[in-house]
């Protein structure tokens, strides 16, 4: 017996290779889309072990620093290092924010590191160009995203910053790429009103009669100095002896210092469970919009071809062509379209995914995934043309 | 005449039923022996094509029996198990038109019914390829359908009602979109086939040009056959 799907694809064959570009660029769409998703996990995942981090402690009751704003105060990590099983603490900042490049803002995350060097928690474990920190002010290392260079002039709220070193796949869970300055830098940078507003807050801590007392001359400039001067970080990463458990030394924090303490798993879980699952849902939706519409778009092709096709199916029957090889050769047919759709949906993506402005990330099993459910999808959409092909009549082939 | 051939008595068909029924066949008697070609004529409406669908076992009957060689294929209900196959081993179609698969070469649409019996692809094209030699267009064996004439085309749809060696073909109308000359090959064919192959061949037709070369004809008037010699020229 030959293979009468075959016989009918090659015969018409423009037909299946046209629609099945249109079918694969819906599908591309619908892989990069499930690659965006995999890109803000791989983000997620990035920016925890970029940080060295083995524990972040944040302000008590937050799901900070990345997912919830948290605020400690900055000496809370001499205790932390002191305590049993930890081998560095160290204060950090994160602040995204738009920061001046040129003519241009460009969206980052700026983190504000602490002394130290590459291997402290929180520094960039390594560059792709230039060097590291080494002044305490007024210095910025990039990732190369930001498309930044060396020597290039940031502007940071008020300051000026020189890019000495670039990093690469340095980049926030929303995928902003990253900016380390040094950690006093940082803390001013979140604190720093414009002068307007210092002047006026001044101005309003001068006519508080609290702060008028006799006796004691000076305290409305201490109270003024105390106010411009911010003593808090985000987070405290921490770096834990290699023997130790990270629950245990977690536990022990939360106990004697009455703060938050997230292991590397409990963060993941907050980034990719909390932080992206609004997105996920958002990209969810849009793949089951995609998959429905590559479904109609299936079914009516398969549906119009097989109308075309009605007297040759009433001649098939005729001649006594069993209803499963007639049902066998639409089938056939769908799942060749969809075929065609995948291979070329997965080269469109490939060669689409560098192109979008988020990082696309196309896992084999995701394309595996996708494949089954364009094979799912051609299955289930050729039902409306084959339930057709079957009503059809042999007398039909035979006329009046 | 038992034995082989067909054979009708007393056939009935009714569509539909209550008010709106028609009664198209209402008892048809009609018998044609192997190797034999009979014409049926009558006017538009009159059961022609109705009397082919049961005979091909398209459409059920209503009433009376149906004999194809020795085997009682129906008697006030089908005898036979299997109807699709019966159709495709034992009945021949060729229609006013080809309807030939616009996706298969001459050889294969030829070949197709033999292979849906289960003969194997290659001895399948080889019975084609003898039966589009004795209809003469052998030479356009791998030509698509439509890269045929009409003519060529409907050689090839009797080539494919021939090959699985039916007893019986069954010709709805199938000169009707020929020019005399044509109409009256495929006519010449389908007698020369049918002395061949030993088939009992129905054609039925309106066509004037082919009517005096039927040697028996079956006039058909309101469902009732009547028979009448015909003038059985032949092709001489
Ligand atoms: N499927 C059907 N349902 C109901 N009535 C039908 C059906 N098919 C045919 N008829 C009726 O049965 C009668 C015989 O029809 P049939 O097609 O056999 O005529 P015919 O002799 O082939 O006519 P023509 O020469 O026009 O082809 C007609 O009155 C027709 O209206
Ligand atoms: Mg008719």
């Amino acid at each position: 017996m030959i293979n009468l799907a075959a016989r009918d694809i090659l015969h018409a064959w423009g037909k299946f290779v046209f629609t099945g570009i249109g079918l694969g660029l819906l599908i591309g769409v619908t892989l990069i889309m499930a690659g965006v998703y995999r890109g803000m996990v791989d983000d997620a995942k990035v920016l925890l072990d970029n940080s060295g981090a083995d524990l972040w402690v944040v302000q008590k009751d937050t799901l900070g620093p990345y997912a919830e704003s948290s605020s400690i105060y900055d000496d809370a990590w001499r205790g932390i290092r002191a305590m049993p099983g930890v081998a560095q603490a160290v204060n950090v900042t994160y602040l995204t924010m738009q920061v001046r490049r040129g003519e241009e803002d460009v969206r980052c995350m700026v983190s504000g590191i602490a002394v130290g060097g590459p291997g402290t928690p929180g520094w960039p474990p390594w560059l792709v160009a230039g060097r590291h920190l080494t002044r305490g002010h007024y210095e910025a290392v990039a990732d190369i995203a930001t498309g930044c260079r060396i020597g290039d002039r940031l502007r940071i709220r008020r300051n000026h910053y020189t890019v000495v070193g670039l990093t690469r796949r340095m980049v926030s869970s929303n995928g902003d790429p990253m900016v380390f300055i040094p950690l006093k830098d940082a803390q001013e940078a979140q604190f720093l009103k414009d002068n307007d507003a210092i002047r006026q807050q001044r101005r309003r801590t001068a006519e508080n009669p609290i702060y008028d007392r006799p006796g004691i001359p000076n305290l409305v400039d201490e109270v003024i100095a105390a106010q411009s001067f911010n003593p808090f970080v985000n987070a405290v990463l921490v770096q834990i002896d290699p023997n130790s458990h990270p629950e245990e030394v977690a536990d022990k924090i939360r106990r004697w210092k009455r703060l938050t303490v997230y292991t590397r798993a409990q963060m993941e879980n907050i980034l990719v469970g909390k932080l992206i699952a609004t997105s996920a849902r958002q990209i969810g939706m849009f793949l089951v919009i995609l998959a429905v519409v590559s479904a109609a778009i299936v079914a009516f092709i398969i549906y119009t071809l097989t109308l075309g096709k009605i007297r040759e199916i009433a001649v098939l029957k005729l001649i006594g062509t069993r209803n499963t090889t007639i049902a066998a050769m639409i089938l056939q047919q769908a799942v060749t379209l969809g075929l065609i759709g995948f291979v070329v949906g997965r080269i469109a993506a490939t060669f689409g995914a560098p192109y979008f402005p988020k990082h696309v990330l196309l896992v084999p099993r995701d394309s595996f995934a996708g494949l089954l459910a364009v094979i799912l999808i051609c299955i289930l959409s050729s039902i409306v043309a084959i339930r057709a092909a079957l009503k059809v009549d042999p007398a039909e082939a035979v006329g009046g | 005449m038992t034995g082989k051939g067909i054979g009708i008595q007393g056939l009935k068909k009714r569509y539909g039923r209550g008010d709106t029924a028609v009664d198209a066949l209402k008892g048809v008697d009609m018998d044609v022996a192997p190797g034999e070609v009979v014409g049926l004529i009558g006017p538009s409406g009159s059961g022609k094509s109705t009397l082919l669908k049961c005979l091909g076992a398209v459409i059920e009957p209503t009433a009376g029996t149906m004999r194809l060689g020795a085997e009682i294929i129906y008697d006030d209900g089908w005898k036979v198990k299997d109807i699709r196959a019966l159709r495709r081993d034992r009945i021949g179609f060729v229609f006013q038109a080809p309807y030939l698969i616009p996706f298969l070469d001459v050889t294969d649409n030829v070949a197709l019914p033999s292979m849906l019996a289960g003969t194997a692809n290659a001895e399948a094209r080889r019975r084609a390829l003898e039966l589009l030699e004795a209809l003469d267009v052998a030479h356009r064996a791998r030509a698509m359908p439509s890269q045929l004439s009409g003519g060529e085309q409907q050689r090839v749809a009797i080539a494919r009602g021939l090959v699985n060696r039916p007893p019986v073909i069954l010709a709805d109308e199938p000169t009707a979109p020929l020019d005399s000359e044509r109409a009256l090959a495929v006519i010449r064919i389908l007698n020369e086939m049918a002395g061949k192959f030993e088939t009992a061949v129905i054609v039925v037709t309106h066509d004037e040009k082919i009517i005096p070369t039927f040697k028996r004809i079956y006039h058909i008037r309101d469902g009732v056959t009547y028979e009448e010699q015909g003038q059985g020229r032949g092709f001489e």
